[in-house]
């Protein structure tokens, strides 16, 4: 976990370079077209649409701290609310919404219950989640759990199949461990634990190498930028279960900006928040909101992912939206 | 962290039992001016300070306040370590815009949700090195070391 450098740099390499290329290109939409891992392409997306005519596609949205009222997003339930229309506006509906975390900033009853109803608002009907540390941090996961957890094991982890894909969904925000500092060697990274990569073991045994693999959880399972915390403890431990596999998308949350790397048929992205932005690592003393972001460009900052199956040998497409 | 989440009131009875933090604790200065709180009572969540708290007598307080008590701000926890005495009551407040805790690492005392200038006060009735932590973020970490 000490690779950090590393990672920034990889992380800036692909991320800036070809990120900014198709940004100058596409403006708001832009589509990412995976090709055995890599990333091979960028495309246009006329109103929202998805790429090409996937076998199926799927939306993530993340952040959405329900709660959340000061600078720079006073309203975080507006914004979440418009993320839902846009997916709503969509010509072709994903087949499911997954929430990777953070649906509430303090696990208030009233927060969940907001988000919830939103989500009801929402033309598509399956939600798949996973908790933020927001979501779970007053009570251990219970109150998560008991409105979220149907049909999970464990502590909230879950996997199921979708049209020859399997998904996925970790939970690394329980059983957090401290951050160094006091001599008890935590990192303040996310925690899988050693129960949930058993399972996680056994639930891929089975699988043959060639399917597609999908996996969502809230803190990026790799190394992004240790000083904040933006990594998972044992996440190695659980990518290295998916390495035989042609294609494997981690997808994450909790920083609320766009990042990529791709390590082999590994390719992580994380999502925007739909509530408020963050400042790229280091770039200021600590994370949290972006408070003097202007009201205008607010909207910019913050938005959804698209992800779609184009075809059954592993490609993947994903495809990040503004609420601009 | 069972213990406090599920019902906000809780924690503010978890927090009250466990300390009682009331004199010198919230007497800073500049602080809003208003309600003068029952002093000397046994609340520890106590975000109102005590009004008018400028008299010389009240520097003394100040200071001690001062001495125990630990600054959220910018992530982390301020003074990062914290030496007091058996018996002493430390208050934590927040002045960050984020929600965070303090939680003991051994459970001992668990601030439940500190929001913007929240405060949790605890007594440390027993000797030891406390170790603690914001369960929001895990990297923030600090020490009340009570001799």
């Amino acid at each position: 976990m000490s690779d950090s450098k590393v990672d920034k740099q990889r992380v800036e390499g692909i991320e800036r370079r070809r990120f900014l290329k198709c940004m100058a290109w596409a403006g708001a939409g832009v589509v990412w077209v995976m090709n055995a891992g890599v990333l091979t392409s960028c495309n246009l997306v006329p109103g929202g649409k998805g790429s090409g005519k996937g076998l199926f596609s799927f939306l993530q949205v993340s952040d959405s701290h329900i709660g959340f009222n000061k600078d720079p997003n006073h309203d975080a339930t507006q914004t979440f609310q418009e993320a839902i229309s846009r997916i709503n506006a969509m010509e072709d509906q994903p087949a499911f919404l997954i929430h990777t975390g953070d649906i509430t900033q303090l696990s208030k009853p009233e927060e969940f219950d907001t988000a919830q109803q939103v989500l009801k608002g929402a033309k598509v009907k399956q939600v798949f989640y996973t908790p933020g540390e927001h979501d779970v941090f007053t009570d251990e996961g219970k109150s998560y759990l008991e409105r979220f957890g149907k049909g999970t094991q464990g502590q909230g982890w879950q996997s199921f199949d979708y049209q020859g894909v399997h998904f996925v969904g970790l939970v690394n925000v329980l059983n957090l461990k401290q951050g160094s500092g006091t001599g008890l060697g935590g990192s303040g990274f996310g925690q899988l634990g050693q129960e949930q990569l058993g399972w996680l073991e056994k639930d891929v045994k089975g699988l043959s190498n060639s399917m597609p693999v999908v996996v969502f959880t809230h803190i990026p399972l790799w190394t992004i930028y240790p000083d904040w915390g933006w990594g998972t403890d044992d996440g190695a431990q659980a990518l290295s279960l998916l390495k035989r596999f042609g294609s494997v998308t981690v997808l994450n949350g909790h920083i609320h900006q766009i990042m990529q790397k791709v390590e082999g048929n590994i390719t992580f992205h994380t999502a925007r928040s739909t509530a408020f932005p963050q400042p790229a690592p280091g770039t200021a003393p600590a994370p949290g909101p972006m408070k003097d972001v202007p009201a205008e460009k607010l909207r910019g900052m913050l938005g959804l992912t698209s992800v779609s199956l184009v075809s059954n040998d592993g490609p993947l497409a994903v495809l990040d939206s503004t609420l601009a | 962290m069972s213990l406090l989440g599920l019902l906000a009131a809780a924690c503010d009875q978890a927090t009250s039992g466990s300390g009682y933090g009331g004199e010198g604790a919230n007497a800073r200065a500049g602080a809003t001016p208003g309600v003068a709180p029952s002093v000397g009572g046994s609340a520890a969540v106590k975000p109102t300070p005590r009004a008018g708290a400028t008299a010389p007598a009240s520097a003394e307080a100040n200071q001690k306040a001062d001495k125990n008590q630990v600054v959220i701000e910018n992530f982390s926890f301020k003074p990062a370590t914290l030496n007091v005495k058996v018996g002493a009551s430390v208050t934590w407040v927040n002045r960050d815009d984020v929600p965070h805790t303090a939680n003991d690492t051994e459970n001992r005392f668990k601030s439940g949700t500190l929001d913007t200038d929240g405060e949790f006060s605890f007594t440390f009735k027993s000797p030891g090195t406390y170790n603690y932590f914001c369960a929001l973020h895990p990297k923030m970490t600090g020490q009340i070391v009570v001799k």
